[in-house]
């Protein structure tokens, strides 16, 4: 593919521009913006992991990963507003999602340690993890504004701040794995995930991208898992004294 | 008298919603409630009232002052003990998903032991059928379940219970019914009973000794009666217009 053609590709956004201006959705300057933040944030990255690939040493590969959680907790933040410590929370959660996803590859040597393995892959396990985590700090929020008589009650009967979250739990746990159990149920039927797509672009055999797939889409349901878990168990604590009282 | 709950300058604030600011919701409250009987305890709406009960039940600690329960200092008191010993009951009744049964299981359940009273007991004390236990809780009536929710309080074999309006929003009929449950319960097991109530004949009639609370402060404490003879001289009748006719 030339670069001429991707500068071509650019037509496709004025077809969201156009339909912006025609519905009155005042979401040109967003487009704009945030097709000039793609091309840049993406050429930046495409030099950065050409760099690392070359160098092929461990410590760029741990900083670049440790850069990608951080970004990642701190997009999630925005969603933990009103939580407290919520941002080293996230951080904690997200980096052990990846910690324990990527710990299993590697040691069953799914995939082997080598910088374009292993961070286009955390790429997708921080990316689930970020997804994962914002979703149920979301939902770990609503449940507990929309239950606090439930609660109220619970604890009034001596209940602890688990046992009367324990519905709150359940329901923010199922909200963040609903989307990875429905596509695991609809992958390819409904869509070609994106990792195999590239794969057969790029000319691997169809039955070598789908080995590929499979692997990914069983770690995402892990990491998923793992830091909707973390999130939520720390969540919802925060909402509760250490005398078991609905702040 | 015997001592249930003894208040000394009991205060309470919380954070103010959208200011910077702390808002004060009780201030200097020291009463005696006594053990083994009913005291109600009443005001205008945003007076303190419910405040004041979440406190009994550690559900909210106070900002100043000590409370002490049988003597103990409840700050220094196991929180789940306290609740399990001092039930409480809300204004509207809430049901869980299931039976009857479950529902009058679940305070038991939660510490991990059984009740002394079945759930066919506890319906039976509540002045309901021992078939009811089967029944889906969600589709009994408003006043079928607050008298589940005082029996599902029961379970936990309190001494005390704090009862939050727990008849405002029922029928005259299963008010009037809640009322003698709660008198014999009082009289029968010696359960202390701590009941905030708007209705001025209900203290009367339910009331051994009662506390008025207007903006958080204590203004009177006492008899029913002499709270009867100092805001109602007259046979005039009782009811909420106390608060609003100028006279506090």
């Amino acid at each position: 593919m030339s670069y001429l053609s991707v500068i071509l590709a650019l037509s496709f956004v004025l077809v969201a521009v156009v339909i912006s201006v025609r519905e009155n959705l005042e979401l040109e300057k967003d487009l704009m913006i945030g097709t000039f933040r793609a091309f840049v944030q993406l050429i930046a990255i495409g030099f950065i992991l050409k760099f690392i690939f070359e160098m092929e040493k461990w410590p760029y590969i741990v900083v670049m990963i440790g850069f990608m959680v951080l970004a990642a907790a701190r997009n999630a933040e925005k969603r933990g507003q009103g939580v407290k410590n919520v941002f080293p929370m996230l951080l904690l959660a997200i980096s052990m999602g990846e910690i324990l996803t990527m710990g299993m590859m590697l040691g069953l040597k799914i995939i082997p340690f080598q910088a374009q393995y292993v961070i286009p892959i955390s790429g997708m396990i921080i990316g689930n993890g970020m997804v994962a985590s914002a979703l149920t700090l979301n939902r770990v929020k609503a449940e507990i504004e929309s239950r606090r008589e439930e609660i109220l009650v619970l604890l009034g009967l001596g209940a602890t701040a688990r046992q009367a979250s324990s519905s709150t739990l359940q329901a923010s746990l199922k909200s963040a794995l609903i989307p990875t159990v429905d596509s695991l149920k609809t992958v390819g039927i409904v869509q070609l995930p994106g990792m195999m797509t590239g794969l057969i672009i790029g000319g691997v055999s169809p039955l070598v991208a789908v080995k590929y797939q499979l692997v990914v889409m069983l770690m995402i349901t892990s990491t998923v898992s793992i830091t909707a878990m973390i999130v939520a168990y720390f969540a919802y604590s925060k909402f509760f004294t250490e005398r078991h009282q609905l702040i | 008298m015997q001592a249930k709950f003894l208040l000394e300058k009991v205060g309470y604030e919380v954070e103010a919603s959208g200011t910077q600011g702390r808002q004060r919701i009780l201030s200097d409250v020291g009463i005696t409630i006594p053990a083994g009987q009913i005291f109600t305890i009443t005001g205008p709406s945003g007076s303190g009232k419910s405040s004041l009960l979440y406190l009994l039940n550690l559900l909210r600690d106070p900002t100043t002052g000590v409370i002490f329960l049988d003597g103990q200092n409840m700050a220094e008191m196991n929180v789940l003990e306290v609740r399990r010993k001092v039930g409480i009951v809300f204004q509207k009744p809430f049901m869980f998903k299931g039976s009857v049964r479950e529902n009058l299981l679940l305070g038991p359940k939660l510490k991990g032991s059984e009740s002394r009273y079945s759930p066919e007991d506890l319906l039976e004390m509540m002045g309901l059928e021992r078939e009811m236990a089967r029944k889906e809780a969600i589709l009994l009536s408003g006043g079928e379940q607050q008298r589940v929710s005082l029996a599902r309080a029961l379970a936990n074999e309190p001494d005390v219970l704090l009862l939050d309006e727990v008849t405002s929003a029922l029928d005259a009929d299963s008010a009037c019914s809640v009322e003698k449950l709660v008198k014999a319960l009082c009289e029968e097991k010696g359960i202390t009973v701590v009941w905030v109530t708007h209705d001025m004949e209900q203290l009367m009639r339910v009331g051994d000794n009662s506390l008025l609370l207007i903006d958080g402060r204590v203004a009177f404490t006492g008899t029913s009666d002499e709270f009867k003879h100092q805001y109602f001289p007259s046979k005039r009748e009782m009811n909420t217009e106390l608060f609003t006719d100028g006279r506090l």
